[in-house]
């Protein structure tokens, strides 16, 4: 087998160095009722690497790739193009095949990135400090609500029903088993969101407003109200954000008041990978929260020779140290993720962000315009990034399925977000990117107007 | 030209024989040849530089923006391509890793990471599909998801597997809000989850997470659960033993079976902390055991790879009494072959005909449907390795830790090398050390000799504890070399021999000073210009 490097007279060695006769000997601690005595019946033996590449190739092949399709789904995760040298610098075995930076005489490199990694995700995010990564944009949606109980003492958190549903969900089940209450609230599909309706539901026991910018329905608005609605309540801001590239063209949650903001960092340098591996961005705007935040966080020290160096610090709120006691019991978080996001963001720098967010939005406007004209559908946003939501006059589920057959990814219908709530039945939000061609817009018109003539 | 570096960085001077080491010269750049030190991006880089291409800003195009631009400075730096790749690869450069040596990280299972797996991974109908396509576009993903499933429920002989935990934590989270919802479901609010002393920091975590009280069971002399104390602790209010197997000293549970039985009997739950499966993969079966659940690290069993840290993914095998509760989304293969997703408003049609009942999902646990980078790569990695090639990865990673235990027991104390055989890693602690010598400074002895040092410090049971997993990917040469090293530092530690206080002396950083940066902390860069 290609991946063992023992020879069989290695292995009679090595036992006979031990004093073994048969490698059952080394197994006398399992019961013997539970051995297996040999494979496991009904799988596979081994198999060549070119049979299995073969065999992995055709399971791909029954996926339609976004590349090969007028693609415009957004909701959480964005199709925009990776530099050739984020996947070759993600590929040195010196960062794929290193772990947890634990030695950090020998782990500078991974260190270094995340304290690099840490000053982009402030910046981006107009806050204080950030940590070196969550799994993802939802589990660090729900860190957020459980440190701002943590800040406030308080255990209601209030979530704008503009926030995208399955980050909702996420919060509401992990709520279920720590005893937080959870007052969320059903979208309304208006231009604008309701802010109004938000701010009344703050209260006195409320430890955090959790909102999110640009909102699932592409809405962009200002947060300066609702933070100061929130802060003179004693409540925490927490804003969420799933496009990453939206903050090279509008305000920082942090300039607008935010505590808390977290979000996907998948946009920059991850790629759509069906749903994960992706990139949980957690920042605090405040430093003096920063002892309550969860996760891993890479400072900087020097060593006994007075030179510079990183480590990872400030663990005693760690599960490794507190165990029961911990601020979270994450640990593996997406090390190599935040290398991609690190090296894309590198790579862009502040002009190439502002570049591609401004293309980005070049081409959603033109989208929108284009989509405008069409008999049958109406564009809801009055303001918008490189998302926005348009309203058709049929079920926008079942026209985005018949549109993938025609090889359009036409969005994603709000029926699919929205299961329960008949209103948005008929909502598509459509995410225009880089990669989008004046073609691809085209083709989209088009093909709306063929199913809603 | 670049705009100049405006950071004032330098490099740090090498420093002088002050050890007593003949070290050689100054340098001006402060590298040593092949030894090269790296600023920061945000001191090389620059707000005007960029490395991508992309169309002017038209200042005059309108927007939609609602009137948010943002106008201030982000604070953002830019490096050229030429440039981003030497400050990237001089970075890695910095790091340990397994494609350089043997990485005898204990309970981490480091082992070599196929390429195959990262092909397959990349290819354009995996990596390039969004998660909320309509599924008629995305079959062969769910085909993988479901293929994965399978192999995992086979191996472990369980009923059911939640697909979507991120990593080990997050699928122990997951396991323990299944016997949450199991015991709520029955009317039946138990309080207390029991761990090992020597269980990993995450599964108390997880326990206070999921609402329980913890409480320590404790080892007996052998390095196993003592039995007839867990028995005279078990009782209405425990609702779960969280369980190591093989443990963190590397040894098998001997009375698994029977520590189900009598938590079942008590009313409760085994929870199997999955971390160690490596041991026995294609050997022993989890749910013969008599487990509830387990997670397992598909970065740590099925080579995929560790990243510096993530991500991993964490599956959760389930037993029958818990599988009508696990998360939301998952794969089902109906009868004419079709793998479907089941979210929310499907979930109910589809329990009855795979559960005989209504499914009762606890919830979501993540936005999408998990790790399927991860699943692509665990996938191509069980294929590749087969049945039987599973069975001897299980059989080589126990014969290399039993050698390196063999090889080692008599300059160190090994607490639990005389009850037997060790599983996959080998544990050894500081008791025969000389002097003040602690396993830190042995640890960063094996820096210097060129190894990442094994698990230190853990399992809290054993006495400046050194935690060795070679895995199965090493042969008996590279195998030899380190025994060879280990046994040199080893020697010199209970020699008492003082320098090692002060290794390592080759790496690129000497001792960090971990304090200083935990008492003032600095987590972002601040241009100094500005401050």
């Amino acid at each position: 087998m290609r991946y063992l490097p023992l020879t069989d007279t290695d292995r009679s060695d090595m036992l006979a160095t031990i004093g073994a006769d048969s490698i059952d000997d080394l197994f006398t601690d399992v019961p013997e009722e539970a051995r297996l005595d040999g494979p496991i019946h009904g799988l596979p033996m081994h198999a060549s690497e070119m049979a299995v590449e073969k065999h992995m190739r055709r399971l791909s092949k029954k996926n339609l790739a976004a590349a090969d399709a007028a693609f415009f789904l957004g909701a959480g995760a964005y199709k925009h193009h990776v530099p050739a040298s984020v996947d070759h610098i993600i590929q040195r075995g010196e960062f794929l095949t290193a772990y947890t930076p634990y030695q950090p005489e020998i782990a500078q490199g991974t260190l270094q990135m995340l304290f690099e990694f840490q000053t982009q995700v402030a910046r981006l995010y107009g806050c204080a400090v950030a940590n070196a990564s969550m799994y993802d944009g939802s589990t660090a949606c729900w860190e957020a609500v459980a440190m701002a109980g943590r800040v406030t003492k308080r255990k209601r958190a209030v979530l704008s029903g503009a926030l995208h549903p399955h980050y909702a969900e996420v919060v509401k089940t992990m709520a279920k088993f720590t005893g937080d209450t959870i007052a969320d609230a059903k979208p309304s599909i208006q231009p604008e969101p309701d802010t109004t309706g938000l701010r009344d539901r703050i209260d006195e026991d409320t430890s955090c407003v959790v909102v999110q910018y640009p909102d699932i329905l592409g809405r962009v608005n200002d947060l300066t109200e609702i933070a100061e609605a929130a802060h003179a309540k004693g409540a925490l801001l927490v804003v969420v954000n799933t496009e990453p590239v939206a903050l090279g063209a509008i305000k920082s949650p942090g300039e607008m008041g935010a505590d808390i903001v977290v979000g996907e960092g998948q946009s920059i340098g991850v790629g759509l990978n069906f749903g994960g591996p992706y990139l949980g961005l957690f920042a605090v705007r405040n430093p003096k929260h920063v002892r309550q935040m969860p996760g891993r966080l890479c400072g900087e020290t020097t060593d006994a020779e007075g030179k510079r160096g990183f480590v990872l610090t400030l663990s005693t709120r760690e599960q490794h140290i507190r165990r029961e006691k911990a601020t979270s019991n994450i640990c593996t978080n997406s090390g190599l993720c935040a290398l991609a996001f690190n090296v894309h963001m590198t790579l862009l720098g502040e002009k190439g962000l502002r570049q591609l967010a401004a293309e980005n939005h070049r081409l959603a406007c033109l989208a929108a315009d284009k989509l405008a004209q069409v008999p049958g559908v109406t564009v809801l946003n009055s303001a918008f990034f490189n998302e926005f939501t348009i309203v058709l006059e049929t079920d926008a589920r079942a026209l985005v399925r018949k549109l993938a057959a025609k090889n359009v990814l036409a969005g994603v219908s709000l029926g699919r977000l929205f299961p329960d709530v008949d209103a948005l039945s008929q909502g598509l939000l459509v995410a225009v990117t880089e990669t989008t061609s004046e073609e691809d817009i085209d083709t989209l018109c088009s093909a709306l107007k063929e199913e809603l003539a | 030209m670049n705009p100049p570096n405006k950071s004032g960085w330098k490099p740090a001077m090498n420093a002088t024989d002050q050890d007593g080491m003949h070290i050689g010269p100054a340098t001006v750049s402060g590298n040593r040849a092949l030894m090269l030190e790296e600023p920061l991006s945000f001191e090389i880089g620059h707000a005007e530089i960029t490395g991508v291409d992309l169309p002017e800003i038209d200042p005059a195009a309108a927007n939609r923006l609602g009137g948010l631009e943002r106008s201030d400075p982000i604070g953002l730096v830019g490096l050229s391509e030429p440039e981003t790749v030497r400050h990237y690869t001089r970075l890695s450069r910095q790091n340990y890793a397994i494609d350089l040596g043997l990485f005898p990280l204990g309970s981490c299972t480091m082992k070599h990471n196929p390429r195959l797996n990262e092909k397959v991974a990349r290819m354009p109908g995996f990596a390039d599909v969004h998660p909320l396509q309509p599924v008629d576009t995305v079959r062969g993903a769910l085909e993988v998801i479901n293929e994965l499933a399978h192999w995992l429920i086979d191996l472990t002989g369980m009923h059911g597997v939640a697909m979507s935990p991120k990593a080990g934590a997050h699928g122990e989270l997951c396991g323990m809000l299944c016997i949450r919802a199991a015991l709520e479901a029955r009317g039946d609010a138990r309080k207390v989850v029991l761990c090992p002393e020597s269980a990993h920091g995450t599964n108390p975590a997880t326990a206070a997470f999921a609402g329980y009280e913890t409480e320590d069971i404790p080892a007996g002399a052998d390095g196993r659960v003592d039995l007839e104390a867990l028995k005279a602790r078990l009782g209405p209010d425990v609702a779960a033993v969280m369980i190591t197997n093989p443990n963190t000293c590397g040894l098998f549970e001997r009375d698994m079976k029977a520590i189900s039985d009598a938590v079942h009997e008590a009313g409760g739950f085994v929870y199997c902390d999955g971390a160690n499966f490596n041991a026995i993969v294609g050997k022993v079966r989890p749910g013969d055991l008599g487990v509830d659940a387990m997670h397992i690290n598909l970065h740590k069993t099925f080579s995929t790879p560790h990243g510096g840290g993530g991500p991993g993914s964490g599956p959760v095998v389930l037993s029958e009494a818990l599988s009508p509760y696990g998360p939301l989304p998952y794969t089902a293969r109906t009868k004419d072959g079709v793998v479907h997703l089941i979210e929310e408003e499907s979930a109910e049609s589809f329990s009855e005909e795979h559960f005989g009942g209504v499914m009762d999902s606890f919830g979501r646990m993540t936005a999408f449907h998990g790790q399927m980078g991860m699943f692509t790569r665990a996938l191509t990695y069980m294929l590749s390795h087969g049945a039987d090639g599973l069975r001897q990865v299980a059989e080589d990673a126990v014969l290399n830790a039993n050698y390196i235990l063999r090889s080692l027991e008599d300059l160190l104390h090994a607490p639990y090398a005389d009850s037997g055989p060790c599983m996959h890693e080998a544990l050894f602690g500081d008791k025969d050390f000389g002097g003040d010598l602690s396993t830190l400074d042995l640890a960063k002895g094996m820096i210097d000799e060129g190894y990442h040092p094994m698990t230190v410090f853990f399992p809290l049971v054993v006495h400046g504890a050194m935690l060795v997993e070679p895995t199965e990917t090493e042969s008996k040469a590279a195998l030899d070399q380190f025994i060879a090293s280990f046994r040199s530092v080893a020697e010199r530690a209970n020699a008492g021999d003082e320098s090692l206080k002060q290794a390592p002396y080759y790496a690129p950083r000497r001792r960090l000073d971990e304090t200083q940066a935990a008492r003032k902390p600095v987590l972002a860069w601040n241009d100094p210009n500005l401050t």
